[in-house]
């Protein structure tokens, strides 16, 4: 009998004792800095990722996605797939079961109905809403009972993972904006900047581009967690303020995005208050080679248009030739430090898609030279490559940016040193990126030779990345300098293969299907030339423990497992 | 006086209108769009949808007279039914900023207070530190005081803030940890605690604008200073044998102060316009913070709507200098 209470006891104590350990609001503060400050916590009206990643700690998909970019239940009990029934043998459906008695932080029930109306909500013509692409090929969202959701796809969908699935497509409480669909969504402030969630915090205070303040969700369907009671996000400053009220002054614990050059980070290492984190998603820096001519001698409307073939660039040979010449490992040191290293692949990650590739890593300068000779250019006098009396010259645009200009400056002496004279430009980025038809500035309209810029896509699957490159999305005047295919590449080969990319479901096969499409755009054509893979690059504290650092998903996905290290 | 008043009061309509008319046009045309700010992996179709719901691809006078209507109209009413609790302006729209889809009003309403206290103190810190450096340095010109006076002002003058916020961080709270470097906007002064820390968060941003503007003021109270010295009312003034002590702070510095009490109140609307720079250093996140990154958001009723409010306070306080000038030097009348 005593041994029997005393095992009993010990038990109790071992189950007892994690609980104590870890219990709902037991750390305290946690402070986050964000340098550029949250606007609004609904992330079906903004963009930004500051936004949308704040948000993500209110609101929360019914799926995310994991370090690895694997996707995880949030709301729901598991994960559908063929074989567990949840998605449908013919790929046009998915049907997602919602945890039983979760609670919003109101202490009302979650259920299918809110997220059908997410979708009514992001889905209304007038609402403007910023991730209508989530809910792209939707038949229809219905709800099949209390606790379970039903998608219909307009036709098979392989990667069914868009709809409910992320940050960027949180579930919205049916009730709190019933009031605020189409022309009605910015008007409800109170509900954009306050809403009511599922997360592990739930806001107290919200001030526009300034601070938020979060208290934890006393229904979050974790008992234990969060650890810390409250949570401040600040956000104003630079990369390098936010760094160093982390590293060196101790004041935040976290500090989102601290893209400081490698020089700096080392500095603020040293100083032992905390530490950087780094992770590698999909974003790539690349030189995007312009197919036709944006000479200016050209009349307006035909200028960069697949009227006129680029006189130089048309050949592969120099285009692979000014790939040759780049050192990518020193872009790297010179630019991101432990932030980056040197890719030939548009689509770095995930592992499935990513091709093998690594031909441009090495410098190879003589060859490049041998390359240009075959090709025609020839060096004069001056070193100054030319072919038929027309010399070898291109105008390289990017935007404002301190590494970017770096990254000019060390690009123009190799193609110096290849013979190519080469003419830099910065454009603002507001404008550079602006998309305004009526600007010669922007990088849609690319009136230049290259230009430089990072891009990556969001999720897991590239299938809609690589199918930007298609013939007929390239920017002109017909469709107001709006198209993705920024290079006005055009192979009927590649359009063919996107086209069975989007009919392939079998994993491996699009796998391969993906990485030839990649090797089509870079080291068989040297369309776009990838640089630098470029990493996350965040601060945390040495007290501060549970960070994993997440690219696929909101950088703040695992705030719930946060803890203070004592 | 009262007439002048009234005119000049009259007169600011149209110029305030044609002021508005020209910052609406200026930040229309200028380079960007809030579309940079939408990731490239937006589509370009879900990216015209956005700027449709914002109403950013309508006519520009429809946009114009739209922004009139919602600033001389929609927001008085806002303000009255604040007041009143009247419902006025119910289902009216107000000026929505692009990047929060808030009211512009509001948000400047929440910025005004930080942007008060740190800007507006380091001002009357400023004032109250320059103007008797200005009497003693002209007094003693060219003594060991004045040179020091004049040494330091010229750095305040020509050291731009951004290098003496960064600067004052590295000292102050990455080695010696006395001051905060982010400025925390939620703090509320309840207690003696409190307002130390509130003293404290302040000190940095205060100490770097208050040397800035002490360095200004005082070379103007000194420069009104020697003139007054040098006339023939205070060598009449000696000889009457009245003490130093009258003849400096009664007689000169009542009429070096004229010239000087306009260059501060001028100097009012920069207080609102808050400190673009220095308020990002230190995070404040006031007025400044609010102006620079709408700006570079490319949102464009939020810089329209505060550019003009900067506007009219600079036509408002231009008015009072003047009216401030005629009381204090009874030899000028507008009538």
């Amino acid at each position: 009998m005593k041994l029997k209470t005393a095992l009993l006891g010990a038990a109790a104590t071992l189950a007892f004792a994690p609980a104590a350990f870890a219990e709902r609001g037991a750390d305290g503060n946690v402070n986050v800095l964000y340098s550029q400050a949250v606007s609004i916590m609904n992330a079906y009206l903004s963009s930004g990722t500051k936004d949308v990643e704040v948000g993500s700690l209110v609101l929360e998909p019914l799926a995310g996605f994991d370090q690895d970019g694997t996707v995880i239940p949030r709301l729901v009990t598991e994960i559908p797939s063929v074989e567990n029934g949840g998605i449908s043998e013919d790929l046009t459906t998915i049907t997602w079961k919602i945890t039983p008695g979760l609670l919003w932080s109101d202490g009302t029930p979650v259920t299918a109905a809110d997220a059908v109306f997410s979708y009514e909500y992001c889905t209304h013509p007038e609402g403007g809403c910023s991730q209508a692409a989530r809910y792209e090929g939707i038949e229809k969202v219905e709800a099949l009972d209390d606790l379970t959701v039903k998608i219909t796809w307009t036709a098979p969908k392989p990667n069914p993972f868009t709809a409910f699935v992320g940050s960027t497509s949180p579930i919205l409480q049916a009730a709190q904006f019933a009031n605020c669909l189409g022309t009605a969504a910015p008007t409800c402030t109170e509900q954009n900047f306050r809403p009511i969630g599922t997360g592990p915090f739930m806001v107290t205070d919200f001030k526009v581009n300034d601070v938020v303040e979060l208290a934890a969700n006393p229904n979050y369907r974790d008992a234990a967690k969060p650890a810390f009671a409250t949570m401040v996000v600040k956000g104003g400053g630079d990369a390098a303020g936010a760094a160093r009220a982390v590293m060196e002054t101790g004041e935040f614990d976290y500090a989102w995005n601290t893209q400081i050059n490698p020089e700096l980070q080392a500095q603020m290492e040293a100083g032992g208050q905390g530490k950087f984190v780094s992770a590698f998603g999909t974003l790539v820096e690349r030189i995007e080679m312009n197919m036709t001519n944006p000479s200016a001698d050209l009349p307006e409307g035909e200028r960069s248009t697949a009227m006129h073939p680029h006189p130089m660039l048309s050949d592969i040979r120099v285009r692979k030739a000014l790939s040759m010449a780049i050192d990518r490992s020193l872009l790297v040191e010179v630019g991101y430090g432990n932030a980056g290293r040197p890719t030939c692949n548009l689509v770095p990650a995930p592992a499935q898609y990513a091709s093998p590739n690594t031909d441009c890593i090495a410098q190879d300068m003589e060859g490049a030279k041998a390359l240009l000779e075959e090709a025609g250019w020839v060096a004069g006098a001056n070193g100054m490559r030319a072919k038929d009396g027309v010399p070898m010259k291109l105008l390289y645009q990017t935007s404002v940016n301190a590494v970017r200009q770096d990254f000019q400056a060390l690009i123009k002496g190799w193609w110096n040193e290849l013979g190519v004279e080469v003419e830099l430009k910065s454009i603002d980025g507001g404008v550079y990126f602006g998309g305004d038809p009526g600007s010669p500035d922007t990088f849609q309209k690319f009136y230049a030779d290259v230009e430089m810029y990072a891009n990556n896509f969001d999720g897991t699957d590239p299938e809609p990345y690589l199918a930007q490159y298609l013939c007929d999305k390239a920017p002109s005047p017909a469709n107001g300098w709006q198209g993705e295919n920024i290079n006005r590449f055009c192979d009927p080969a590649y359009d063919a293969l996107v086209a069975e990319l989007a009919s392939t479901r079998e994993p491996e096969k699009r796998g391969e299907i993906a990485i030839r499409l990649n090797e089509m755009l870079t080291k068989d054509s040297y369309v776009v030339v990838p640089l630098v893979d470029r990493g996350r690059l965040s601060a945390h504290s040495n007290t501060l423990g549970g960070v994993v650092l997440n690219t696929w998903d909101s950088e703040l996905w695992n705030a719930s497992d946060w803890f203070r290290i004592k | 006086m009262l007439t002048f008043t009234i005119r000049r009061l009259l007169l600011a309509i149209p110029t305030l209108l044609f002021i508005s008319l020209v910052i609406f046009l200026l930040v229309d045309f200028a380079p960007g769009s809030p579309m940079s700010q939408i990731p490239l992996t937006v589509p370009p179709e879900v990216r015209l949808r956005i700027i449709e719901a914002m109403g950013a691809n309508e006519p520009i006078f429809v946009r114009y007279l739209l922004w009139l209507k919602q600033f001389f109209w929609v927001e008085p009413l806002v303000m009255i039914d604040g007041m009143f609790g009247t419902t006025y302006s119910e289902g009216m729209q107000r000026i929505v900023s692009w990047q929060s889809r808030s009211p512009v009003m509001d948000i400047i309403v929440e910025r005004m207070p930080q942007t008060l206290t740190v800007v507006g103190s380091a001002y009357v810190i400023g004032v109250l530190i320059a103007v008797p450096i200005g009497i003693y340095s002209a007094y003693r010109q060219y003594s060991w005081f004045d040179q020091i006076g004049t040494f330091i002002a010229m750095i305040g003058f020509s050291v731009p803030t951004f290098f003496t916020g960064v600067v004052l961080i590295l000292v102050f709270s990455v080695n010696l940890g006395w001051f905060p470097s982010i400025y925390n906007t939620s703090l509320r002064v309840t207690d003696w605690d409190s307002f130390v820390q509130q003293v404290r968060q302040m000190a940095m941003p205060v100490a770097v604008l208050a040397l800035f503007n002490a360095s200004q003021i005082s070379r103007y109270m000194r420069s009104s200073m020697l003139d007054n010295l040098a006339q023939d009312y205070v060598r009449t003034a000696r000889a009457k044998g009245m003490s130093e002590r009258v003849v400096v702070l009664k007689h000169v510095l009542r009429n070096s102060l004229i010239p000087v009490v306009t260059v501060i109140a001028l100097g009012i609307p920069t207080i609102f316009g808050g400190a673009i720079i220095t308020e990002q250093v230190f995070k404040v996140n006031g007025l400044g913070a609010l102006l620079i990154n709408a700006i570079q958001g490319s949102d464009l009723p939020m810089v329209q709507t505060l550019t003009f409010i900067f506007a009219v306070l600079i036509v408002l306080f231009n008015l009072i200098a003047d009216v401030l000038y005629g009381m204090l030097d009874p030899r000028i009348r507008y009538d």
